[in-house]
């Protein structure tokens, strides 16, 4: 089992959780949250001054899927999410140990 | 007075009410003491409270979106209390200083400069005789701009009142994110006792139709040669007594000079002597809400109708000229801020179009009453496109951290606005003209009008009000600088003025 992180631009998350359905992953968790990568942010111009935006609005989205899931999953996020601008993001996987599904008590792969 | 007294006694000698409610109206049909009219009293109380509307929340709202978030409730904070404390100053003084007669001795040492020989305390001040409104009662009435038109005083004074409330306030604005609490309040305070009681004197305060038509009518009945020339000096008298602009002939509808140069040239030295905010330009954040800035400048534009026209002083064809001049000159501006900026800078902004709006709001304040609706449109497009000039590139280049464009907005375009009316009330531009209250005494009728003269008028009050507001506030400053100082810590500012100085955030989420 993997956890798949991602960080993608706001307005592309339709996209995203459509193709992730599309390809079983069965549930999502998104955050708004705030950032930069190697552009450290960017300008905008309020009353013609240039106002320097460290952080820009991000949503991160965290799934968790059965391994021999995970090159699919990630594919699709990488195509949904893909604009070909810079500031399209970056996803993370990572190991997970163990899940539980709170209201049944199944473990693991059964929780997903 | 008389008939209300005559009312008393009948009543109280147990005379039927209709006995009594005969005589009272036999009373108020004497020409000789008109009494108000309901419509125009209803009217200025409305405008009251419009201009009241636009300080809390108007103004508020859209200076606190454009500021960052941790310093939302110190703008709101600033507004409000300076709108209270006003409040009372005016009562208390005030209204006195600004709108009574004042002495007639002569200013000490003005005798000195040839120009200056005859300047009397009250071509710059009032006197002390509404002092915490003494004497002031339900029957007293104010002059309007009509002969045999009067309001009921309390409504005068409770609009004024609104003025000299939210003048102050548009100061804040250059001040905003970096100057404590105790500082900006004890300011003001001094601010509109020593700078805004005296210029709005300056400009408004004169002895009103009636007393000049009853001069000038002396002047004609007067049997011979002797008695004319008593009251051609009593009419002299009459129209000397003045503020220094307004003899002078300075045309101030509704406050271009007194509100917004007033205020705008404070501001701008304020942040002269204050200091850039820690991080400014490029690490100071972008305005937190321009939806909260476009709610405020929506309520200003809604509110300035109480302004504009409200400062008619009665509800005629006049009025509804300041209406509509004030709704299309803000039109105007906003379209000329709008497309000056998207063909400068590429994109249309919200934030443009409403600080377009304001620009052509305070463009078209002196001149709503005077200018014809064209020429109102004309006004307001360019305000918005030289103020957007003013605060996109002037601003810029020289550095000054004027943080919600006072100087540029409400100088700049008040300055445009004052020139403006001087050539817009030409009639053959569509202006309404001058009018000559002496010359058939009890009507209106059109004054000599030419326009490099109005126009070097309306730019001597303008300097005059530069002078008095930029110079005396400097001052007022460093007083303030010395007793209590004006910025707060570095840390505080840091943090924000909303825990620093009010231990409270606008927004807990």
């Amino acid at each position: 089992m993997k956890i798949i992180t991602a960080i993608i631009k706001p307005f592309k998350l339709d996209d995203v959780r459509g193709a992730l359905t599309a390809i079983g992953a069965a549930g999502m968790t998104v955050t708004e949250v705030k950032g930069y990568g190697r552009q450290k942010g960017h300008t905008e111009i309020y009353r013609g001054a240039e106002y320097a935006v460290n952080f820009l609005p991000k949503l991160k989205i965290e799934i968790a899927v059965a391994t021999d899931l995970v090159p699919a999953a990630i594919d699709a996020i990488a195509t949904a999410a893909r604009t070909g601008e810079i500031g399209d993001g970056k996803i993370f996987v990572v190991p997970l140990d163990h899940a539980v599904r709170i209201r049944t008590g199944e473990r693991d792969a059964e929780a997903l | 007075m008389h008939s209300r007294f005559l009312l008393q006694m009948l009543r109280a000698s147990g005379v039927g009410l209709v006995l009594a409610a005969g005589l009272a109206s036999a009373a108020l049909a004497d020409p000789a003491t008109p009494v108000p009219n309901k419509g125009d009293t209803a009217w200025m109380l409305t405008s009251s409270a419009l201009v009241l509307m636009m300080s809390i929340p108007g103004l508020a709202l859209f200076y606190g979106g454009l500021a960052r978030s941790k310093n939302m409730a110190s703008i709101l904070s600033q507004v409000f209390a300076i709108v209270a404390m006003v409040g009372i100053v005016w009562v208390v003084y005030g209204y006195s200083l600004a709108f009574t007669e004042g002495s007639h001795e002569p200013v000490p040492f003005a005798g000195r400069v040839s120009w200056l020989a005859d300047f009397q305390w009250n071509n710059l001040v009032g006197g002390l005789d509404r002092v915490f409104l003494r004497g002031l009662t339900p029957d007293s009435t104010s002059a309007t701009f009509s002969n045999g038109v009067v309001i009921p005083e309390y409504a005068y004074m409770v609009f004024q009142m609104t003025f000299a409330m939210i003048t102050p306030a548009l100061i804040i604005g250059s001040l905003a994110e970096r100057m404590k609490f105790s500082a900006v309040f004890l300011f003001i305070f001094l601010w509109v006792t020593f700078i805004y009681f005296p210029i709005a004197h300056s400009v408004w305060y004169w002895a009103g139709p009636d007393a000049i038509a009853d001069a000038a009518r002396a002047v004609l009945d007067a049997p011979d040669d002797a008695a004319k020339e008593a009251a051609q000096a009593s009419l002299d008298a009459v129209m000397a007594n003045a503020g220094w602009a307004n003899k002078m002939g300075a045309l101030d509808f509704a406050g271009g000079t007194v509100v917004h140069i007033n205020s705008g040239i404070a501001g701008f030295v304020g942040c002269l002597i204050l200091g850039r905010r820690i991080g400014y330009p490029r690490e100071v954040g972008p305005p937190h809400s321009v939806t909260m800035s476009m709610i405020g400048a929506s309520l200003l534009w809604v509110g300035w109708f109480g302004f504009n026209a409200g400062s008619n002083l009665e509800a005629t064809g006049t009025t509804a000229l300041a209406f509509v001049n004030t709704m299309v000159a803000t039109a105007a501006a906003t379209l000329g801020w709008m497309f000056t900026e998207w063909g400068t800078k590429g994109k249309p902004s919200l934030l443009g179009m409403i600080s377009g709006a304001v620009a052509g709001l305070v463009a078209v304040t002196p001149a709503s009453g005077f200018a014809g609706p064209m020429g109102a449109v004309v006004l307001g497009f360019v305000a918005g496109a030289v103020c957007y000039f003013f605060v996109s590139y002037v601003k810029g280049w020289f550095g000054y951290d004027d943080a919600l464009d006072v100087f540029g907005v409400h100088c700049i375009g008040g300055i445009i606005g004052a020139l403006g009316t001087g050539i817009l009330v030409a009639p053959y531009l569509g202006g309404v003209g001058l009018t000559d209250y002496a010359a058939k005494p009890g009507s209106a009728s059109p004054g000599d009008y030419v326009m490099a003269t109005q126009l070097f008028i309306q730019f001597k009050t303008v300097v005059f009000t530069l002078l008095w507001s930029g110079i005396g506030s400097a001052i007022l400053y460093k007083i303030v600088d010395l007793l209590i100082g004006l910025r707060p810590v570095k840390q505080a500012e840091l943090e924000g003025l909303d825990i620093s100085d009010h231990g409270e955030r606008a927004y807990n989420m």
